[in-house]
């Protein structure tokens, strides 16, 4: 479904991601771990197009994503959660969730969405900004779904999470795959997290993918050597 | 300094200077407003807008000679088409130095202020070479002159008031654009993070260059509004553009309401000062106030709440 090919990134003369492949199935959770400034969030932010990359491609559904901007790629079919959420502090919540309708020409909030996350249907006209960093989280991902997308990104969702809710995210997620047979790209370093929600973990280190394996016969020990400082 | 007139006097004199100040204030409005939206929502110093006013006011004088001359039966409602007129003359201009400038200087905001400047330069001298250094006043059509006499002392004149209910008009028009658009709620998602709107499925771009056009077109019926108030030279837009970037910056730049409230306020203490005082001390003493003020609360007057 998403390919990426030879993918490199840099800022300035710095290269952050050098050639690095990845391929998502139809429907299928990949996690990428990896420790700090090893390129998690710049691979993130350079497939959402936030972050221009050097060299390489990005295509979705056989769709070359490589020379469109964000918005376009959005409306391509890629979704995208950041870290921090980034939700817009001053709009209200439902006005935060119709930034991401109009991505497909709708204008009313669709019900799924709301059942999805029922906490953001009794907050809808509170603002953004005064929201607990939880249902930040929810709002964001709702935002990101409202453009329908094919591919999620999420960015590190559970930075700044409570370990209960950390839990229920994984469910959540696993239910928004299930019912709307999408996929989903996560980076991530709680591994237990990673451990309950991913179909494949990727470890990536200095930019490129170092370790790969399916969770079945994942070894969560040397997983969590590669985490390990 | 009130020794010298009596009670009755006082107040006609308050009530005039106050409707006086009122004329001042919608054109304050108007381009404040314009001011507001490309500064408040992009971050963007645009030192031009007085030129994009005063476009605007060229715009109405072209107008209203053209009526004059070629269909004197239509005259009465020349000022009409004279504002449609340049508020899309203005906006497109406007939309011409986005794409052309502009666009490429988002990153580096002290830069536009250097750019948007340079622009003012230009468009002052071009109006100069067309239009010539001689200010030129517009002919009000019958039915907007003369005045209404609410008591001996006190008279409204009637342009005054139809240049007050086009800006609050107008000032209505924006509130509904921004606030309960859907338009609007992309230009406020993209004020608030740009990178991340993008990321969304928003346009950016083509929403920055609407609302830059937005900006530049109200600005040109500024100028439209100006005509009345004052004679039309190529610099006469100097004169406004620093009053208007106190109201913005007083009222708290991404609020309406507060621009609205600022430019009141100035407006009627500059129109009342400057009756009793001299022009420059009653600058002086409104800057003084409004600098005050700005140290107790540096947002301006109206910012919103909200965790950031």
């Amino acid at each position: 479904m998403l390919k990426v090919s030879n993918h490199s990134v840099a800022y300035g003369q710095s290269t952050i991601i050098r050639g690095l492949n990845l391929d998502v199935n139809d429907n299928e959770i990949v996690a990428v771990v990896g420790r700090n400034g090893m390129g998690k969030t710049t691979l993130m932010k350079s497939l959402i197009g936030m972050t221009p990359s050097r060299a390489g491609s990005v295509s979705l559904n056989h769709t070359d994503l490589s020379a469109m901007k964000s918005f376009q790629r959005v409306r391509a079919g890629l979704g995208f959660v950041p870290q921090g959420r980034m939700i817009f502090p001053a709009l209200t919540v439902r006005e935060n969730i119709e930034t991401g309708l109009a991505a497909v020409g709708e204008k009313k909030v669709p019900r799924d969405l709301y059942e999805l996350f029922p906490v953001l249907e009794e907050m809808q006209h509170r603002r953004g900004g005064n929201l607990s960093g939880g249902q930040q989280q929810q709002l964001a991902i709702a935002r990101a779904l409202a453009t329908r997308p094919k591919v999620l990104l999420l960015d590190e969702p559970t930075e700044g999470i409570q370990p209960s809710i950390i839990q229920e995210m994984a469910r959540t997620l696993k239910r928004i795959r299930d019912e709307r047979g999408l996929s989903i790209v996560v980076s991530e370093q709680v591994l237990s997290f990673v451990m309950e929600i991913a179909d494949r973990i990727l470890v990536i280190e200095k930019g490129d993918i170092v370790h790969q394996e399916d969770k079945e016969d994942a070894d969560q020990n040397k997983i969590a050597s590669y985490l390990a400082v | 300094m009130f020794a010298d007139y009596s009670s009755t006097e006082l107040m006609s004199i308050f009530a005039m200077q106050g409707f006086a100040g009122l004329s001042l204030f919608s054109v304050f409005v108007l381009m404040a407003m314009g001011l507001a939206i490309i500064f408040g929502q992009m971050g963007v110093i645009n030192m031009a807008h007085g030129e994009f006013m005063i476009l605007g006011a060229y715009t109405t004088y072209l107008t209203s000679q053209f009526f004059q001359n070629l269909m004197p039966e239509l005259f009465a409602a020349s000022f009409f088409f004279a504002m449609v007129l340049a508020f899309l003359v203005s906006g497109a201009l406007g939309a011409f130095v986005e794409w052309a400038m502009v666009r490429h200087l988002y990153r580096r905001p002290l830069d536009t202020l250097l750019a948007t400047w340079g622009l003012s330069l230009i468009l002052q001298q071009a109006y100069r070479s067309i239009f010539g250094a001689r200010e030129v006043g517009v002919d009000l059509p019958d039915w907007m002159m003369g005045a209404f006499n609410v008591t001996d002392f006190v008279q409204l004149p009637i342009n005054g008031l139809f240049v007050m209910v086009i800006a609050l008009s107008i000032a209505l028009a924006v509130y509904l654009l921004m606030y309960r658009s859907g338009w609007g709620k992309k230009v406020r998602a993209v004020v608030q993070n740009r990178p991340m709107a993008e990321a969304v499925g928003i346009n950016t771009a083509g929403v920055d260059r609407a609302t830059f056009a937005l900006g530049c077109g109200i600005a040109g019926v500024a100028g439209s509004a100006f005509t009345m108030i004052g004679s039309t030279g190529p610099s006469s837009g100097q004169a406004y553009i620093v009053d208007t970037f106190l109201v913005v910056v007083f009222g708290g730049a991404q609020s309406l309401v507060g621009t609205i409230i600022s430019a009141f306020g100035i407006s009627q203490a500059q129109s009342t000062m400057e009756f009793f005082l001299s022009g420059s001390m009653a600058k002086v003493l409104t800057l003084l106030v409004v600098v005050g003020i700005l140290m107790l609360r540096p947002e301006g007057l109206m910012a919103l709440k909200v965790r950031r």
